[in-house]
């Protein structure tokens, strides 16, 4: 899954750190993990930032574990399972922990209209943040909209083009209320993307509140 | 040598390699109250934190084989080990995980990267150490899950920029001092 030398837009520091701590909603964990599997660079970033774990918990002030904690934990693994471990690669476009999401490739997302060819699929994930899967065909454009909180996209096949940049597979935009923006896909491919949102999107002219609420964007 | 910088890959093939129990309980006393103190500080209470601190440790066991001393120390392991453990406990959601990666953890990895990672490891814990005593607390609490997303996104600056830069500080002056 690697293609670090292709990818420009990378994780932001906090949502690295935030990953690490173990503190972020379960959607951002998903874009996250998806990332670091086909980046280098975040990965390598994250093992620093699990280090710092490391030393923290070095310097945790210590716990007494009960008198009978080492033969309890040595009880539990005698009685646990001991299948052999085996490494998860993905062989196909979308990166391991997506699969797992989805239940499979890109042939087995199952997408819901969502008008002028743009279709999403919402993943199953906690309340706290939404994650879904969004099919822009090539030289279509995403809705105009601001946003109420943070927005992370992650290009998972061809590109978009926004106000800010190009973004092609492997690459991340994360947009809050500041920006404003019409993704545009690249003409040569349709494109498809993660996109993670901790509040619902603010669209300019196309969905009336209604169909937003309804449609879960 | 302090217990920061202690090197436990030793105690931790010799469980991959011979399910040596001595070893295990070498680490277990090391790492356990360590484990539980984070899990408590983390908002876990006693018996709790007991639970999955036995878990955590038999986690180590049966997953030694996929410990990588050029990938990651002991202590970074483990806390990730317990981090998971911790998300799976406390918050009661699932949690992604990365792809593993290609080479994969049946090659035994290069001494010089073991060797490179520990030095790193070791000036990092060093440089936390000596990080003004209200950003250390900052972080610590955002390994707790103390912080907010904004409150960790303006302390992120740190772990990365200040303490990379004082590692690379500190390895320029190593190399200068060999010379
Ligand atoms: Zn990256
Ligand atoms: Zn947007």
């Amino acid at each position: 899954m690697n293609m670090t030398d292709t990818i420009k837009h990378h994780l932001t520091p906090e949502i690295l750190m935030a990953y690490s701590a173990g503190t972020l909603p379960e959607a951002f964990g998903l874009i996250v993990a998806t990332h670091v599997s086909m980046c280098d660079t975040c990965r390598s970033d994250l093992d620093s930032y699990d280090a710092v774990g490391g030393v923290v918990m070095e310097d945790a002030k210590l716990a007494n574990v009960s008198d009978d904690a080492f033969a309890a934990t040595m009880k539990l693994i005698s009685s646990g399972d001991s299948t052999p471990l085996t490494p998860r690669r993905s062989s196909g476009t979308l990166p391991s922990p997506l699969q797992d999401y989805v239940g499979g490739d890109l042939d087995q997302i199952k997408w819901k209209p969502l008008g002028m060819g743009v279709k999403q699929a919402i993943l199953p994930t906690s309340k706290a943040a939404t994650a879904r899967l969004l099919y822009i065909p090539a030289g279509a454009a995403v809705p105009d909209h601001g946003h109420n909180g943070t927005e992370m996209t992650l290009v998972l096949q061809g590109a978009f083009v926004d106000e800010d940049d190009r973004f092609a597979r492997g690459d991340v935009e994360v947009a809050n209320e500041d920006l404003e923006h019409t993704p545009i896909a690249d003409v040569g491919e349709d494109c498809i993307c993660l996109a993670v949102t901790d509040a619902p999107l603010k669209f300019n002219a196309f969905l009336p509140r209604l169909a937003q609420r309804f449609l879960r964007i | 040598m302090s217990n920061t910088t202690k090197d436990w890959t030793a105690q931790i093939y010799a469980i991959r390699d011979k399910q040596d129990q001595a070893a295990f309980a070498e680490l277990f006393a090391h790492f356990a109250p360590r484990v539980k103190g984070f899990l408590m500080k983390s908002g876990a209470d006693a018996s709790l934190a007991e639970e999955c601190t036995q878990e955590v440790m038999a986690t180590l066991w049966r997953k030694a084989r996929m410990f990588d001393p050029s990938r990651a120390s002991a202590s970074t392991w483990i806390y990730t080990i317990a981090r998971n453990r911790k998300i799976d406990a406390l918050r009661k959601q699932r949690r992604p995980e990365p792809e593993d990666l290609p080479w994969g953890p049946e090659a035994e990895p290069e001494q010089a990267d073991a060797i490179g990672l520990k030095q790193e490891t070791e000036q990092l814990a060093v440089a936390i150490k000596e990080l003004p005593e209200k950003q250390r607390s900052l972080i610590e609490q955002a390994y707790y899950g103390d912080l907010s997303h904004s409150e960790i996104a303006e302390i992120t600056g740190l772990p990365l920029g200040t303490i990379k830069s004082r590692i690379r500080l500190a390895l320029e002056r190593l190399r200068h001092a060999m010379k």
